[in-house]
């Protein structure tokens, strides 16, 4: 077991070696730079961007620049933003609370509401209740995020006054109430294709596994129908969530990414688009080597969990 | 604060910054309109007194996220919204132009002394009563280490235009600092007053890097508003600095509110979350309905910035001044107003707003008359060949309009040049980029065909164009500037520079007026009209006032207050 998790703990670092490779040569290569800002604002001169453009080492070749900084990422320097000054690792943990706050609510809305949604879809198939689960999580999928952001600010803000059009809490209050106020309906929005994904996957899941002999062997013995579900039937249709939840990681981040905007919910996904808009390299460096841990922690996590529970994958 | 209002050099007229009156006289009296354009007067309660002190808050919406708070450094317009609550010029500009003493006792002038007959020596008498928000006074010595800083090698400076000037930098008391410019430079004037704010020595020159330190994310100013929390990604808080030696404040907060995205900022405007739109404000198809909404005040006004397509003059057909003359003439830009705009903005023909002291009034109007272009480019020798498409000498009339992506107006405005192009046989392509690219080397380095861009021209309210229009200001020669048109005029640069050496203002207005007939006549720009913005306020705020010699207009939070 400790050869497998040090062979993907070897192989995760290398992704993320090359990861930050790609990433740095294509956010750099990208036409444009930090400075492209202050163009339309039209107090510097060339002479002042040149000078600044020195300042901020960005005068040199770009293997250079990727190796400096590469070096002091390893020393646990991940910059500063080009922006307000501000150590990236400090930046980034500013915003990572909303986004998290935002990411497990709509987790924990999507796999409490997917799982009962498929379970019950897949014992009751074909039936009315599944074919509108399955209609419904076709129509959340397709519907984009944004669209579906600023229609539930248009009916329950705009129109009926329940819910606050956005932000993150009430500027003077922060009450827990408050929090939760302004919570619903980014949370709920974030959580509608979770759901639907959760929802399919489940539904395969558990019609994979009330289909096995050992389910039918069980109801032979005359084991009662909560039982089987419960304890063969859910306990095995979970096993392959684990992956999936491993992987979920990077679209719910996309999705916060368009909620955060869409209810101006100062998060992560909103600083890398604000970064990637400023060209603030060091801080979209830091969100993209942030990110893609998590992603190949999710993954490994998913892979040993799996490793653990099924022990033929180790030796495969 | 001092109410003495500043003049602007002396001369055998006597004339300073001119008051009402002289604007009038000097055909500038349009000043007086523009604050109160569209239903600014709707104004339907009755101004009361501001209150004895400071109460409530104001929330203030912005498209852009304030993120630099050292007011020397690179920043953009919003960033301003922050360093005029916090800190403080020596001088500023009102809305009527003129300059009025802040951290200074009065502006100086020749009439005063505080300059000297040929612009090279300048006296500067500073308050004494003023105090840092740590309760530090403020004294000259604060001002020579600004003046220095921004002139400091190390030292990530926005811009040394005019302060590299300034030598000799002399403190003479701790409330009167002289020093001498290099050359004389009337613009100076105004960078002082809109664009350079002083910083307290007695932090500043303890940090080892001035670059990143503490106070570049808690600035310590001598502004009406000190700093209060900044949560990332959303808002920005300063609370009322009691010992303000200004007017005002008037209420004990202001809280900045982030909101990227226009419609989500209109919305949370309508549903009552936030007091104030600024800088992007009210996109324009949402005014109409606006105007409509019970207890908001919306308030459409005129800005600096020029709304132009920007020809690169060293492109193919571009160099042909009768090319230019005919594309001007093909544009209908009444329909881009009316049918694009809402009949929000106003033409223009100049650089310069229409509602400055510089302004050249009786400049050509444009006419929409395709017939007459079409003859214009039939008589100059350019035939239309295969597809329609005009040529002379090899030279192909056709070429690409570049834009900020996602602007839908402008991406618009271009399907409406390409029909009213294609008929005189020009062929316009588009291409179009997300704004960190277009505005990076491509605009830069005058690497486009054609941009429609929006730019305020001038430096406060100083209408000194030498970094837009000079010869020497063309980066893809070399130039020190941003004359991206590559426009090249002898006569152009003379008259900046013996525009920027006067400080006589009746001259100065001959002067630029003759500039604007010059740039107008060779076409190194195609105006489309004048920028304008639409704000909101909710009822009740008072003391909100536009100022077009302002990046922004939240520049006086200082006087509003709840009625």
């Amino acid at each position: 077991m400790a050869r497998y998790v040090a062979n993907r703990l070897t192989q995760a670092i290398l992704l993320l070696v090359i990861v930050s490779a790609i990433g740095f040569a294509v956010l750099h290569l990208a036409p444009g730079g930090p400075l492209s800002q202050f163009a339309a604002s039209a107090q510097m001169t060339q002479e002042d961007f040149e000078r600044v453009s020195r300042q901020l080492g960005l005068d040199r070749s770009l293997p250079i620049q990727y190796l400096d900084w590469f070096g002091r990422m390893l020393k646990g320097d991940w910059g500063r933003s080009y922006r307000d000054g501000e150590a990236v690792l400090s930046v980034i943990s500013s915003h990572l609370g909303a986004t998290l706050e935002l990411m497990a609510t709509a987790t924990i809305i999507a796999v409490l509401l997917g799982c009962w949604i498929g379970v019950l879809g897949a014992l009751r198939r074909y039936s009315l209740f599944d074919t509108l689960a399955t209609v419904g999580a076709m129509i959340a999928l397709s519907i984009p995020t944004f669209w579906f952001g600023l229609v539930t600010i248009y009916v329950f803000s705009v129109k009926l006054g329940w819910l606050p059009a956005g932000n993150r809490e009430t500027i003077g209050d922060g009450s827990p109430l408050d929090l939760l106020h302004h919570l619903i309906a980014p949370a709920l929005v974030l959580a509608l294709v979770e759901t639907a994904m959760w929802g399919r996957f489940m539904r395969s899941a558990m019609l994979e596994v009330i289909n096995q002999d050992y389910i039918r062997t069980a109801r032979a013995k005359g084991m009662p129908e909560w039982r089987i579900l419960t304890v063969h039937a859910l306990r095995n249709a979970l096993l392959p969530m684990i992956t999936v939840a491993g992987l979920q990681f990077p679209t719910l981040l996309g999705g916060a990414l368009v909620a955060e905007t869409v209810f101006t919910w100062p998060g992560m996904g909103r600083l890398f688009l604000d970064s990637i808009g400023y060209r603030d390299y060091p801080v979209v460096m830091g969100i993209l080597m942030f990110s893609a841990t998590m992603v190949l922690i999710g993954s490994l996590l998913a892979d040993i969990l799996y490793a653990v529970v099924d022990p033929r994958i180790r030796v495969g | 604060m001092a109410d003495d209002t500043g003049r602007f050099g002396v001369g055998a007229l006597h004339l300073g910054i001119p008051d009402r009156r002289q604007f009038v006289q000097l055909g500038a009296g349009a000043a007086a309109g523009w604050t109160f354009a569209g239903n600014a007067f709707a104004q339907t309660e009755r101004p009361t007194n501001p209150p004895d002190k400071p109460r409530g808050q104001v929330i203030a919406a912005l498209s852009q996220e304030p993120t630099v708070f050292h007011p020397l450094m690179p920043g953009i317009e919003v960033d301003q919204g922050i360093w005029w609550q916090v800190f403080s010029p020596l001088w500023f500009i009102d809305p009527d132009g003129n300059f009025i003493p802040d951290l200074a006792r009065e502006v100086p002038t020749i009439e005063n002394g505080g300059l000297s007959a040929d612009g090279l020596t300048w006296k500067i008498k500073l308050r004494s009563d003023v105090k840092w928000h740590d309760g530090t006074p403020f004294t000259a010595e604060d001002v020579k280490f600004s003046l220095n800083l921004i002139n400091s090698p190390d030292f990530r400076a926005r811009s040394r235009v005019g302060h590299h000037l300034v030598k000799d930098i002399d403190i003479v008391a701790p409330d009167e600092i002289h020093w001498r410019m290099e050359t004389a430079y009337s613009p100076y004037m105004s960078i002082l007053a809109a664009l350079t704010f002083i910083v307290p020595k007695h932090i500043l020159e303890k940090v080892t890097d001035p670059n990143a330190s503490p106070f570049h994310n808690a600035p310590v100013g001598t502004g009406p508003f000190r700093w209060g929390e900044r949560v990332p990604g959303d808002h920005i808080q300063l609370n009322a600095n009691a010992g303000y030696h200004g007017k005002g404040p008037y209420v004990e907060r202001v809280v900045f509110k982030y909101i990227p995205d226009l419609t989500v900022l209109y919305t949370q405007f309508r549903t009552g979350q936030v007091d104030y739109t600024g800088l992007q404000g009210i996109l324009p198809n949402f005014v109409q309905e606006a105007k409509t909404l019970k207890g908001r005040k919306i308030f459409v006004s005129s800005t600096s910035s020029v709304e132009h397509i920007a020809p690169n003059l060293e492109f193919g057909a571009f160099a042909d001044r009768t090319v230019r003359e005919a594309l001007y003439l093909a544009i209908n830009k009444q329909a881009i107003i009316d049918a694009l705009n809402y009949g929000l903005p106003t033409q223009t023909e100049s650089f310069v707003p229409q509602q400055a002291w510089s302004f050249q009034q009786g400049l050509p109007q444009h006419k929409y008359d395709p017939a007459k272009a079409n003859a214009l480019l039939d008589a100059a020798g350019w035939v239309r060949g295969a597809g329609g498409v005009r040529e002379k000498g090899g030279v192909k009339l056709e070429f690409t309009n570049s834009t900020t992506s996602g602007n839908a107006v402008r991406e618009q405005t271009q399907q409406l040049l390409i029909q009213d192009w294609r008929a005189i046989g020009a062929a316009m392509r588009v291409n179009n980029m997300p704004a960190a690219v277009i505005w990076g080397d491509f605009w830069q380095q005058s690497k486009f065909n054609s941009v429609i861009v929006g730019v305020n021209f001038m430096l406060g309210s100083d209408p000194d164009v030498t970094p837009r229009f000079g010869s020497g200001a063309i980066p893809a020669k070399g130039g020190r500037g941003y004359n991206t048109y590559q426009y090249q005029s002898a006569e152009a640069d003379r008259l900046l520079a013996q525009g920027a050496r006067q400080f006589d203002l009746a001259q100065r207005k001959t002067t630029y007026g003759e500039l604007q007939k010059l740039v107008r006549n060779d076409l190194a720009i195609l105006p489309l009209f004048q920028g304008f913005i639409a704000e909101g306020v909710k009822e009740g705020l008072q003391g909100f006032r536009p100022n077009i010699n302002m990046s922004i207009n939240c520049w006086n939070i200082r006087e509003w207050y709840w009625a």
